[in-house]
């Protein structure tokens, strides 16, 4: 097992992404350790994602902080490329994902990652049943199969009882659980989730974390959670990455971030949570 | 005044092109005339060789399965009952039939091109001025080359009703798809769904109320159509509404306009009707 965890699943080296129409000098710029500030003033592109490296290994649980505008949302969708970078590389498997083409990336999203997103992405015109068994369905599953595992799901986020329901007659947590169970049942080694708990209420969200920390314990999936709830990043991350203005700033255990602040954004972080404890 | 030396013409020019095309290219106009006629004729065929008691069950099926309500259903077989019963039963399968092939026709070249624009930011660019160019032009403008290239009758009628019709239908599909909830794409994008699966299983259904608001909108404009397609030779209603005029007789005019307002109103009930979404999707 601890060879395993070793492992690294995803690796992202050097990765920079840059929104406009100028992306190539707008490269140049922050090469030469110009300011976000001055390369949208220069070229009018914005710089999503700056010179980031990290690796995420099998079977954690990696939590991606920072504030709304920070680049984590962007980073996230780089792993299952729906979001491509402007220069580096991104490894999933030892394997550059990078390299795939249009047929490649389809089977690499069908069969190895899935995505649990902040506005649920629910498809109004199925039941809950047909969303949960969307991702097995698309890869062409039989009718069987796809019922027999999304039903599976179904029960064990807790909506026995819901298959036959409409997305817009369940409550936000309810949707999330869909959503979670979506993810779930495409039985994909990686899972993303992009603010998956945000937009729910305190009660709703700790009630989710927890189910999450549960089913983590027998799935061992690797999950990279998104955040801006430094809360939320200690209580259910292995570990935490901590993004400002698209730029790695830390990376460690919980315990790591909490007692050593890489610097004074991190620290205003952590003091927050400390005041109001 | 404007100046003299400023001024030029393209009429000759277009003059030239339309000449030159209906002798070289007379036979496939000919043969395109040939085969619409014939889809026409028939259909009209079957329409008028219905027992009416049969036509007005069919639809009344049809309203109640798009409705589910008594009262617009009894109303419209009622409505459809008052146009047989002054005497304009034939006229009105005669414009049914010309209006079926027209909305038809406007629906196998307006929804594939509506998505394609949907698609293409590029396309939509050149498309979308060419369909106001489509609504505004006055029809008799284009009326007469078509005239030249199929002769007179049902053929340039529906061409006409085409060119006039289909416009709005490519855009309402066109908006209908560009409207598609942003994180649902995302979503069954990320699940690796294909081109295919993403048209027919989420763009197309989701976009079905603003589509079904397009065809009920083409419909509408092709019966808006139907006295200009008279006065070209294609017989229906609109025959009598441009018979009524030239013989000063008001009341033959306005009963035949009224039979047309009826069959819009009942097409726009029941198109209306199946535009509406089912499950609350529009939330």
């Amino acid at each position: 097992m601890s060879a395993v965890q070793t492992m690294n699943k995803i690796e992202v080296k050097n990765v920079f992404k840059i929104f406009g129409a100028r992306a190539e000098d707008a490269l140049k710029l922050i090469r030469q350790k110009k300011a976000k500030d001055q390369v949208l003033a220069e070229t009018g592109c914005v710089v999503g994602v700056n010179d980031l490296s990290l690796s995420i290994g099998s079977g954690e649980i990696f939590v991606i902080m920072g504030l709304s505008g920070s680049g984590k949302s962007t980073l996230v969708r780089h792993f299952n490329r729906l979001i491509d970078p402007t220069s580096g590389e991104i490894l999933v498997d030892g394997e550059d994902i990078l390299r795939y083409d249009k047929d490649a990336l389809r089977e690499f999203r069908r069969h190895k990652i899935s995505m649990v997103f902040q506005s649920f992405g629910l498809l109004p015109h199925r039941t809950v049943l047909d969303n949960v068994a969307y991702g097995l369905k698309v890869r062409g599953e039989s009718k069987a199969m796809c019922a027999e595992r999304a039903l599976h799901w179904i029960n064990t986020v807790g909506l026995k009882g819901y298959e036959r329901s409409y997305p817009h007659q369940l409550s936000g947590g309810m949707r999330q659980r869909v959503g979670l169970a979506r993810a779930l049942a495409a039985d994909t080694d990686i899972i993303l989730m992009d603010e998956a708990f945000s937009a729910l209420d305190p009660l709703i969200r700790a009630e989710m974390q927890d189910q999450l920390l549960e089913l983590q314990k027998t799935l061992h999936k690797t999950i990279v959670f998104i955040t801006h709830d430094l809360d939320e990043a200690v209580r259910i991350g292995n570990r935490i990455a901590i993004l400002k203005d698209g730029r790695l700033i830390q990376v460690g255990t919980p315990k790591e971030i909490l007692y050593q602040p890489a610097d004074e954004y991190v620290d205003r972080f952590v003091q927050r949570r400390v005041a109001s404890l | 005044m404007f100046p003299k030396n400023f001024t030029f013409s393209i009429a000759d020019w277009v003059n030239g092109w339309v000449d030159a095309l209906v002798t070289n290219y007379g036979d496939v106009f000919r043969h395109i005339s040939d085969t619409l006629l014939w889809a026409i004729v028939n259909l009209e065929g079957l329409l008028r060789a219905t027992p009416w008691w049969l036509m007005l069950a069919i639809v009344a099926g049809i309203a109640w399965h798009a409705t589910r309500r008594i009262v617009p259903t009894v109303v419209i077989v009622g409505l459809l009952f008052l146009v047989g019963a002054v005497g304009l039963w034939d006229k009105l399968m005669q414009t049914l039939a010309l209006m079926l092939v027209a909305t038809l026709i406007s629906v196998l070249v307006g929804i594939p091109l509506g998505i394609l624009s949907a698609r293409s930011d590029r396309l939509r660019a050149v498309l979308m001025p060419l369909l106001d160019i489509m609504q505004t032009m006055p029809s008799f403008v284009y009326l007469i080359p078509v005239l030249m290239l199929f002769g007179l009758g049902k053929v340039p009628a529906i061409f006409a009703t085409v060119i006039y019709a289909a416009p709005p239908l490519i855009r309402l599909t066109d908006l209908g798809i560009r409207q598609v909830d942003g994180e649902v794409m995302e979503a069954i994008n990320a699940f690796g769904a294909n081109r295919m699966q993403q048209l027919f299983g989420v763009q197309l259904p989701l976009a079905l109320p603003s589509i079904m608001a397009g065809i009920n909108q083409t419909t509408m404009m092709a019966l808006s159509m139907v006295v200009i397609a008279s006065m070209i030779g294609a017989r229906g209603l609109g025959e009598d509404v441009l018979v009524g005029i030239q013989t000063l007789n008001v009341g033959r005019g306005l009963e035949a306009g009224l039979a047309i307002v009826i069959l819009a109103v009942v097409i726009d009930r029941i198109t209306q009707a199946y535009g509406r979404p089912r499950h609350g999707v529009g939330k």
